[in-house]
């Protein structure tokens, strides 16, 4: 196994408004690594800091301590040059695929984008665009066609060929399967698992969803108040957790059959029952 | 692109092209304007001083005996060299300024708005005169200090779109591609707020070509200029003795202004085109079939019979968007809607409420509660009068996000006790004390603390607790739920199932839940129906949909459920959509 992602013990910190006030701290010391070729899957509620550990390492979120390693590279705070460079290595999925794409541009210039500032020259450009397009299972012809044109499975497949473009080695994805329906969700969860294979990949995936997780990691940490509080291989993390969150998080996600639901929902007041007494 | 570009979308529309063909005119006039005559503007004839229209002087002459026609034409030349100046003054520094404040903030946005409202609040008139009289009599040196006095405007406008889409996660991807903020702003950022700047600019030229008439019309400027204000001015100098001097400058002026302020409007509806619908009165359109009321006909609490609810279409067809659907609701059955988007399920419920938006139709069908029908058989839609005694009363609703659902100008209390005084007609102290038993029977412990914070002060959670405390105030019979726990976390959601399942069992209350959750099926449901495309694809018990579907698209929807699945398996065929 090969690491190419080394998080240790990073603190984000955003600015508050008011004089002299504290600064708001998103993340408390936050390490996680991630493999070659692998997916770790990062679950947590809203308000955990799961989007910000992504931005951190994506140079959108002020970090003010500890180190983001990749490939032996300390890119904790990469300049805009060094991030020009590294785009070809890390390269995000966004949750929303209605504003993520750019409304007045066409998907040929979108895709096209990532290329052009690495040098890439037309006429490759455009062969890469329709390698892209194939692999994500859209038209040809979305080329010349505007965001708007298409739903948001489609838009996502186009965030997700926009990713593509330069072949990175990490791709942070931010909920990118929350706004969807569930049998699209379906549909984009089988690319991103058919792009690992065909690419070889690692993804940090983050979702509130533990299903949607255990479905797509090989590793899963799990985030509470800016803490990672849980973290190992997903069968484990996933099914039989250790920390009372996890647990917690596991039975609150209801089953489609009303038996096991009832079963599960016992399970959930027997716990919430123990969280209290303790 | 280009068949979408606003600009082609100006010039399909009648305003437009007549617009854009004028002022294309005053240009070609203003470029070669003394080609197409062949008297010099400037030459005097004391022997033909203020003739009318001749063969010779085709509009006749002034009082120095200039020939009309010839100063009309090439007057129009100022009249666009003032407008470009002030247009182009205020672009470069508005648009730049603004980019740059809304972009980066900080420093360089409070120093620059300073800049701006202190522009702003400088007299223009009185600044104009003051600089005529230090620099002196050329126009077009005013006009530029006229466009650094609007262009605040354009700092404005370009700072408050650019902080719009600073943040939008498009953005966010340019930077992960390493783009420069130059090339942000110029590729990502100018595309958008490109529009609203061709709005203003057109705007502000109208208002360049006023301001440098009304300063030549008093007599300040370079009187050797030939131009429209000027004429204006020495025809109002001979306006008993030749009033028709005044009539063909004014006329000019006001074509040309008219012109680019109908631009304007004739841009800003282009890039609306495509959003609006023309809405015909729907009383046109409507072939409803609306059967007449019969009287209770069964015991269920709800029913609903073949209903079709469409939109009208620009084109006097109809977008059907559910489609004859008939399900039912018991006393003290919960009935789950469940669908992907699309599929009317929100239309549906909305229907039974009554709050479909205005230009919505029922084509076809019945809604009967408790044996009335709620539909108005004239003008099919939900009869108001009928929902009056039951909506709020009888019926009974709960939002998807509870947050924008709560005013966020009063507090929690009063947005409880003023419907509870209205509807049940308690009295202050009766509805506060019920308010504060209410929101113990949801599950907050601290009443108080809830009762007089503001929306903005509590949890997504707890602010759907709130809603739901306000729903159950009036001892509804029916619950119409519209995906109440899709925005909350999914332990808060597994605490709003719970407090619905009690609730449900206090009030024994009928509860329709539109959801696109099986999960939350499941947990809640006693019958499922199930929607895609506006139709009902099956109905039945619970378990019989959830264990053994018998159609396609059920099967298929529940297979793409995650929830005993082989984890890092494929779960399609792998076909787009």
């Amino acid at each position: 196994m090969e690491t190419i992602l080394k998080v240790d013990n990073v603190v984000v910190e955003y600015p508050s408004k008011g004089f002299r006030k504290p600064p708001f701290k998103a993340l408390h010391g936050v390490s996680i690594e991630i493999e070659k070729n692998q997916t770790l899957g990062l679950v947590g509620e809203s308000g955990s800091g799961k989007t910000t550990l992504g931005r951190a390492l994506l140079g959108l979120a002020p970090v003010t301590g500890g180190s983001i390693n990749f490939l032996g590279d300390d890119i904790t705070q990469a300049s805009r040059k060094k991030r020009q460079s590294l785009s070809r290595d890390i390269q995000v999925v966004f949750q929303d695929p209605y504003t993520s794409l750019n409304p007045s541009m066409e998907i040929g210039q979108i895709l096209a984008e990532p290329l052009e500032i690495q040098g890439v020259n037309a006429a490759d450009a455009k062969k890469r665009i329709a390698t892209l397009l194939d692999q994500v299972g859209l038209p040809q012809d979305a080329i010349s066609r505007l965001p708007r044109e298409f739903s948001g499975g489609q838009r996502q497949r186009i965030a997700i060929a926009r990713a593509l473009a330069l072949s990175p080695k990490l791709i942070v994805c931010d909920e990118p399967v929350s706004a969807l329906d569930l049998t699209t969700q379906a549909r984009i969860l089988d690319l991103f698992l058919q792009i690992q294979r065909d690419t070889g990949v690692s993804y940090l995936f983050i979702s509130h969803d533990l299903d949607v997780v255990r479905h797509i990691s090989h590793n899963v940490a799990v985030m509470y108040k800016g803490e990672i509080v849980e973290q190992g291989v997903a069968s484990t993390v996933t099914v039989t957790p250790n920390h009372p969150y996890t647990q917690r998080l596991l039975v609150s996600s209801p089953l489609p059959d009303p038996d096991k639901q009832a079963v599960r929902r016992a399970d959930r007041k027997l716990l919430s029952d123990a969280f209290k007494i303790a | 692109m280009n068949t979408r570009s606003p600009l082609r979308k100006v010039l399909r529309n009648p305003v437009g092209i007549a617009v854009v063909a004028y002022l294309f005119v005053i240009l070609i006039f203003a470029l070669l304007g003394s080609s197409f005559s062949h008297w010099d503007p400037n030459k005097p004839d004391v022997f033909s001083v203020l003739q009318g229209p001749t063969a010779k002087h085709w509009l006749g002459t002034d009082s120095a005996g200039r020939d009309l026609y010839a100063r009309l034409l090439v007057g129009s030349r100022a009249t666009l060299i003032a407008a470009a100046l002030v247009v182009l003054c205020s672009l470069l520094i508005g648009v730049p300024a603004g980019m740059f404040a809304g972009y980066y903030g900080g420093a360089f946005d409070a120093i620059a708005s300073w800049f701006a409202n202190m522009l702003m609040s400088l007299p223009a008139m009185i600044i104009l005169l003051s600089v005529r009289t230090v620099i002196g009599s050329s126009i077009y040196f005013s006009m530029v200090i006229f466009g650094i006095l609007v262009s605040p405007g354009f700092f404005r406008l370009t700072r408050t779109a650019v902080m719009a889409v600073r943040n939008e996660l498009y953005v966010d991807a340019a930077r992960v591609s390493g783009l420069s903020d130059i090339r942000i702003m110029s590729r990502h950022i100018l595309t958008v707020v490109r529009a609203p700047i061709i709005i203003q600019t057109s705007m502000v030229a109208g208002i360049a070509i006023s301001i440098q008439s009304s300063l030549e019309f008093l007599g300040l400027g370079d009187a050797k200029l030939v131009s429209w204000g000027f004429m204006l001015n020495d025809g109002f100098r001979n306006i008993f003795m030749k009033p028709i001097l005044l009539f063909w400058p004014a006329l000019a002026i006001s074509l040309t202004i008219a012109s680019f302020v109908l631009f304007g409007n004739a841009f800003r509806d282009a890039l609306e085109d495509s959003k609006k619908i023309k809405r015909k009165k729907s009383d046109d359109v409507v072939v409803t079939t609306v059967i007449p009321p019969a009287k209770d006909e069964s015991k269920h609490l709800l029913s609903v019979t073949n209903l079709g609810i469409g939109y009208p279409l620009a084109d006097g067809g109809l977008k059907k968007v559910v489609n004859e659907i008939s399900f039912s609701v018991d006393k003290g059955e919960v009935l789950g809607i469940v669908g992907e988007s699309g599929s009317g399920k929100t239309q549906t419920a909305f229907s039974i409420l009554g709050l479909l938006p205005e230009s919505a139709v029922i084509t076809s069908g019945r809604v009967t509660f408790n044996g009335d029908s709620l539909l108005s058989p004239e003008n099919g839609k939900i009869s108001e009068k009928a929902m009056r005694e039951y909506r709020g009363k009888k019926i009974a609703y709960i939002p998807q996000e509870p947050m924008s659902n709560l005013d966020p100008n009063f507090k929690i209390g009063y947005q409880l006790v003023r419907p509870m005084m209205k509807v049940l007609g308690l009295s202050k102290a009766e509805a506060v004390t019920k308010a504060h038993s209410l929101l113990k029977t949801v599950g907050i412990e601290n009443t108080d603390r809830i009762f007089n914070a503001y929306p903005h002060e509590i949890s997504g959670g707890m602010a759907q607790r709130v809603l739901i405390a306000g729903a159950v105030s009036c001892d509804p019979d029916l619950l119409i739920a519209d995906e109440p726990t899709t925005a909350l976390d999914v332990t808060i959601q597994a605490e709003v199932l719970d407090l619905l399942r009690d609730l449900q069992g206090k009030f024994d209350m009928g509860i329709i839940l539109v959801t696109h959750n099986f999960g939350v099926v499941a947990d809640l449901c006693d019958r499922v129906v199930v929607m895609q495309y506006g139709s009902v694809v099956e109905s039945g018990d619970v378990r019989t949909i959830l264990k053994a579907p018998s159609q396609a698209y059920t099967q298929e929807l529940l297979g793409s459920m995650l929830v005993d699945k082989t984890p890092m398996t494929l779960l399609t065929s792998g076909k787009g959509e």
